[in-house]
């Protein structure tokens, strides 16, 4: 069986930031493995390790700054990955039908029977990209998933989604499937010396719109980000001033006022 | 055109965010001029329909299939039913089922989808208030075309109310066999602590850093006569049992005193939380939205305030 996981580089921004026009400033941002998709690689690579999975390929939608994420996700056990980007990708808000088109294209060249990719991405928090991919590829899906056991005979997955209120849907996908990885699956690795020295000579095959026979049409987004703005705190908090001694002294009056005590 | 909201429902009850939903319907409709048509998929779709008969909604169409959710019932059900009523815009519950169809349905209708909207403008087109970047920011976000599919934020729109005058129809619609079947659910959390019982909670969140610093905050729950709650971050890290999550897919806790060491309070976790009595905030950044909730706050280092507030205890 061949996984493909889809992996994304996010950006986080510092506690101290600038807005420049509709985004953060470039100096604010830090980039990292999308948290969501470090735990579809770790699931990945357990099925692999479990010798379910013959292969694991990552994919992933980004400029060439992503490589240095994508690396951590090949150190961490993947095979190889593959970087899809294109200057018409360049400064627009892509929306989910764009991004399902590039991976699409991808799918149709890897023809994997199963795709992990995380429930949502810590920067942008749209949670759709898997659920829609799967729809346009022909593949059952699960949202959610926080247990995952894949019966590959019966090609079948039984999984857990997670709902809201601490209830677990118990269901079983049949294969080839699109499942989305909710954190708390698993616990992810950290990349050993030995698993970053073999990823240096790992492919990372770059793609670009012409490579995959897609055109700048396919990724024309729908949406436009129009202005970005801190939310006005509603805060009406009282700070409590003072070194830590002090605040802890007049917290403890609080706490006692409150009725708390041992 | 028209508005199409699905509702949500779970083990034999309307979820709350299916009013909510409704009531962002509702707005849509006015700001484009059209009916509101409401769906309900499977359970007791005739005891559901007349309870989601509320002011403003036009009509209701009950389609019958089965019990629990299953996410190509919903999406074939809400695909026709947007032919059928010319919906231009399909509103939905952005909650893990609504997540499990909504961009399915959207693909299927090769309309674009926004989700997770906290506020909605309509003026030629549609433009959706949403956060990004962890909820430091927000962003508007304009949609091209007149036909889009919408998930909704909890919490955000007050519910619909009241009675109202719709029509109430029993809907055919054609349902493929699924590739994806319950079988069952499973109540986690249990075990030997119920937090939602605790009067007073003290709850610990990534701040923390290291396993072996929770010591710490178990000190402060024991000196204060409290229980330890924690974020998500502390339970998928395997330190604290599932039974300790706060937040959407933890317990929902109101304690009289809820004090948060650590936590930033994202939106999940604040779902939980929020109907606490008191709430005190100990955190490092200042811009932390566990602020806006917050009645006290500490801005500071946990590691400096948390032995001081432990001797003051002691």
């Amino acid at each position: 069986m061949k996984v493909l996981v889809t992996v994304k580089e996010v950006a986080e921004a510092d506690d101290d930031f600038a807005i420049e026009g509709t985004d953060i400033a470039e100096s604010d941002l830090e980039y990292d493995l999308n948290e969501w998709d470090d735990y579809a690689v770790e699931a990945a690579v357990q099925l692999a390790e479990a010798g379910i999975a013959d292969e694991v390929v990552t994919v992933t939608v980004g400029p060439e700054r992503a490589e240095e994420t994508i690396r951590m996700a090949l150190a961490k056990g993947a095979d190889r990955a593959v970087r899809v980007w294109d200057d018409a990708l360049d400064g627009g808000f892509a929306d989910v039908a764009s991004k399902v088109a590039l991976f699409e294209a991808v799918v149709d060249e890897e023809e994997p029977d199963l795709v992990l990719g995380g429930v949502q991405a810590a920067d942008t928090g749209f949670g759709a990209t898997g659920v829609a991919l799967a729809e346009r590829i022909g593949f059952e899906h699960a949202a959610v998933v926080n247990h995952l056991d894949v019966d590959a005979d019966a090609g079948v997955a039984h999984v857990h989604r997670e709902l809201e209120g601490g209830v677990e849907e118990l269901t079983d996908v049949d294969l080839p499937a699109v499942l989305t990885v909710q954190t708390g699956l698993n616990e992810p690795r950290y990349a050993s010396l030995r698993g970053i020295r073999q990823a240096q000579r790992k492919e990372i095959a770059a793609k670009d719109l012409s490579d995959l026979g897609l055109t700048a049409d396919d990724v024309e987004s729908a949406l436009t980000i129009t202005e970005m703005y801190e939310p006005e705190s509603e805060s009406d908090a009282e700070i409590i001033e003072g070194d830590a001694g002090e605040s802890a002294g007049r917290l403890a009056e609080v706490l006692r006022e409150k009725g708390v005590s041992a | 055109m028209s508005v199409l909201v699905a509702a949500e429902h779970r083990r034999g009850a309307l979820r709350d965010v299916t009013y909510e939903a409704i009531t962002a319907g509702r707005e849509l409709a006015d700001a484009r001029g059209g009916d509101l048509h409401v769906a309900v998929i499977g359970g007791d779709v005739d005891g559901f329909a007349e309870e989601l008969n509320r002011e403003g909604v036009d009509a209701v169409h009950a389609v019958e299939d089965g019990e629990e959710f299953d996410h190509n019932a919903y999406q074939a059900a809400v695909s026709t039913l947007a032919d059928r009523v010319d919906a231009g815009a399909v509103v939905l519950p952005n909650s893990v089922n609504g997540l499990d169809y909504a961009p399915a349905l959207a693909e299927d209708l090769g309309a674009p989808i926004v989700t997770d909207a906290v506020g909605i403008a309509y003026d030629d087109g549609l433009t959706v208030t949403r956060e990004m970047y962890g909820s430091k920011v927000e962003t508007t976000v304009d949609v091209a075309g007149d036909r889009f599919v919408l998930t909704v934020r909890g919490g955000e729109w007050p519910p619909a109310e009241g009675v109202g005058d719709a029509t109430v129809e029993a809907a055919e619609v054609d349902i493929p066999e699924s590739g994806a079947r319950v079988t069952g659910f499973e109540e986690v959390g249990g075990g030997d602590v119920d937090i939602a019982d605790a009067d007073v909670l003290v709850s610990v969140g990534r701040g923390i850093e290291e396993e072996e610093n929770l010591e710490l905050v178990e000190e402060l729950a024991d000196a204060l006569g409290a229980t330890l709650s924690a974020s998500r971050p502390i339970v998928d890290n395997g330190w604290l049992p599932k039974n300790r999550q706060v937040g959407q897919s933890g317990k929902v806790v109101t304690p009289d005193v809820y004090i948060a060491v650590g936590i930033s309070g994202a939106v999940q976790h604040v779902a939980g939380m929020k109907g606490s009595d008191t709430i005190i905030a100990i955190n490092t950044d200042p811009n932390a939205p566990i602020f806006d909730i917050a009645d006290y706050g500490i801005v500071g280092d946990l590691f400096d305030v948390v032995p001081e507030l432990i001797d003051e205890f002691a």
